[in-house]
């Protein structure tokens, strides 16, 4: 099966003394971000809330892409879906906001299960072309149907009420959350289900000859990691208070991609350096012209032919002697 | 569904043909899914309507648009997928790339207006068919439709040509090794299935416009025709666009704004018991 930027075939069984070293350096990162928002201005804080959210993103699609094997095109529309129904159950149905992120999330979590359903059969370039598809469906929709979700001019609504409009509040709640779901991914992909996921992408025919549902794990995968992907969409929601169809637009699946692929497929907090650089590149190209699906495209071509195991593995394909180091 | 629906289901097919087939044909043999051929087709469009407005022929504007897109793909092709040969997942998402980029040039050169390509006047007005007056024009897509049809099949099973890209799709190895220099195949192949990109451009761009937005459209058919019909097989192109185009126009008629979702059912219950498509063979 072709798996896409695998940098190592299969991750080294982490030792608990390795372990402890990750969380360590972990909770230093985390320390370090935390006091981040007292050094930056306004606009930087936001791009910085921004990267968080778009992180968390591109890591619910390096769970199925790094661990699964499974390239999907489709957790933009799953992503935008859930920010579509938070911004309008607030500002059409007038309801509470925490009803909302309920309903986002399980509306996502739901689309996941209906695509999952669909897609798990397939694997390699059919799975992209079927969650493409079923993407582009629902930016379809998005568009069209203009009752509910206002048709090209999208929906828009005030979400940022009480200690939500101070951007350092939100930046730290958007810390904290996405914080817990990279830890919670992580978690995931250490588990016996997990490592159920990676026998999948590494040889399906034997994990079904050892007796493994192959189709139930990689629905269950789908579903778990549209969950993550609509918990995103919530934060969003909020952070932008805007939705349109662009949102929901192939765009966004493959600038999510872009993101996991350039941190490195199968590396999880990789996607948080992907989302970064990815993030950082918009900004300084749109300061000088307005042709960013130009760039957004012409960083993808040169990823996919100069850099397809990211960041991580042009450093390592560079340095030789790190890569020694590192397989060690 | 009335006969004039019938007939705007059966034209809108016969498009999807022409833009499917080129996509199916690159996907058999070659093995690249080409996500750039809707950007291909919308930039036949362009092209083939800024030649058209300008000599005043139609016909013109087709040939202008077969030859320009070719040459973006054959650009396309040796330019770039070469130096990604074998990965198919890393083929795909280059060409992703290049549709963004293709999409993005177009609206600096064109703008986001919505152009439509001028009909040729032996085509306009409308016709008496069964009983319903039909415009002619969407008579003559679905001519062509049915010439390129018949056109590809003869080339594919009565040519030696034909004969080498069949033997191609099943065993490009075995094909190389019996003498054939498949890499030329293969690229004479790419060109032909770009050149029915841009022709369906030309030919959809006089009946369903053009716009920034064509090509995302066009390529959701598109992969839905392909998906359902099966990879490689030009008959199962050929059912998959009548059985898109009708459910789509049957989907306009029935709930105007969730079109789209009628051709997702359909697909959905066909992939839980064909994950191939309906003709597509393991490989």
């Amino acid at each position: 099966m072709t798996t896409l930027g695998q940098a190592t075939p299969s991750p080294p069984a982490i030792s608990s003394g390795s372990r402890g070293r990750m969380l360590f350096v972990l909770s230093l990162l985390f320390a370090a971000l935390a006091v981040l928002p007292l050094g930056l201005s306004r606009y930087q804080l936001g791009l910085a809330t921004e990267m968080l959210i778009y992180g968390t993103l591109a890591m619910s699609i390096d769970i199925l892409a790094g661990f699964a094997g499974r390239t999907s095109l489709a957790h933009g529309a799953i992503f935008g879906v859930s920010a579509y129904v938070v911004v309008y159950v607030i500002s059409t149905l007038n309801l509470s906001p925490v009803l909302a992120i309920a309903l986002g999330v399980s509306a996502a979590t739901l689309l996941a299960a209906l695509f999952a359903l669909i897609a798990v059969r397939t694997s390699g370039v059919y799975f992209l072309l079927i969650t493409l598809a079923l993407g582009m469906i629902i930016w379809g929709i998005c568009l069209r149907w203009t009752d509910v979700t206002g048709g090209e001019n999208g929906l828009r609504g005030d979400l940022r009420v009480g200690i939500l409009r101070d951007p350092r509040a939100f930046y730290w709640i958007t810390l904290a959350v996405s914080g817990l779901l990279s830890l919670a991914m992580w978690r995931l992909v250490r588990s016996p289900f997990g490592l159920t996921l990676r026998g999948i992408r590494d040889s399906e025919s034997r994990m079904r000859s050892l007796g493994y549902n192959v189709q139930a794990h990689l629905f269950v995968g789908f579903v778990v990691s549209g969950f993550f992907a609509g918990a995103a969409g919530v934060l969003y929601a909020f952070f932008n208070s805007f939705v349109s169809p662009t949102t929901v637009a192939l765009a966004q699946s493959v600038q999510g991609l872009l993101m996991a692929i350039t941190g490195g497929i199968g590396t999880l907090f990789g996607s948080f350096i992907g989302s970064a650089a990815i993030l950082t590149l918009q900004n300084v190209v749109s300061s000088y012209t307005e042709r960013w699906q130009t760039a957004l495209g012409l960083t993808f071509i040169l990823v996919m032919i100069f850099a397809p195991h990211g960041l991580v593995g042009l450093l390592r394909s560079v340095l030789p002697s790190q890569a020694l180091r590192a397989g060690q | 569904m009335s006969l004039f629906q019938l007939l705007n289901g059966a034209t809108f097919a016969a498009l999807l043909f022409v833009v499917a087939s080129g996509f199916s044909l690159i996907f058999g043999l070659l093995r690249i899914v080409n996500l750039a051929h809707g950007a291909l087709y919308l930039a036949g469009g362009y092209i083939g309507f800024t030649v058209a407005v300008h000599t005043g022929s139609f016909a013109l504007g087709a040939a202008a648009a077969m030859v320009a897109v070719a040459a973006i793909g054959f650009a396309l092709d040796q330019g770039l997928l070469r130096f990604v040969r074998g990965h198919e997942l890393r083929e795909v998402l280059l060409t992703l790339g290049v549709a963004f980029v293709l999409n993005d040039m177009a609206l600096v050169i064109w703008g986001g207006d919505s152009y439509t390509v001028p009909i040729p006047e032996a085509l306009r007005g409308g016709i008496r068919v069964f009983g319903v007056f039909y415009p002619k024009y969407r008579l003559f897509v679905l001519g062509a439709g049915i010439v390129i049809f018949v056109a590809l099949m003869l080339l594919l099973q009565c040519t030696r040509l034909g004969a080498i890209i069949r033997a191609g799709v099943d065993d490009p190895e075995m094909v190389e090794a019996s003498g054939i220099n498949i890499r030329r195949v293969f690229l004479g192949t790419f060109l032909l299935g770009s050149a029915l990109a841009g022709l369906g451009g030309l030919m959809g761009g006089a009946f369903l416009a053009l716009y920034p937005s064509a090509d995302a459209e066009i390529l959701v058919f598109s992969l839905a025709v392909v998906i359902i019909g099966g990879r490689g097989s030009l008959v199962g192109v050929a059912i998959g666009s009548l059985l898109v185009g009708l459910l789509n126009t049957l989907g306009q008629v029935i709930f105007p704004e969730l079109a789209y979702f009628v051709i997702f059912g359909p697909m959905a219950c066909l992939l839980a018991f064909r994950p191939l498509g309906l003709l597509g063979r393991p490989t």
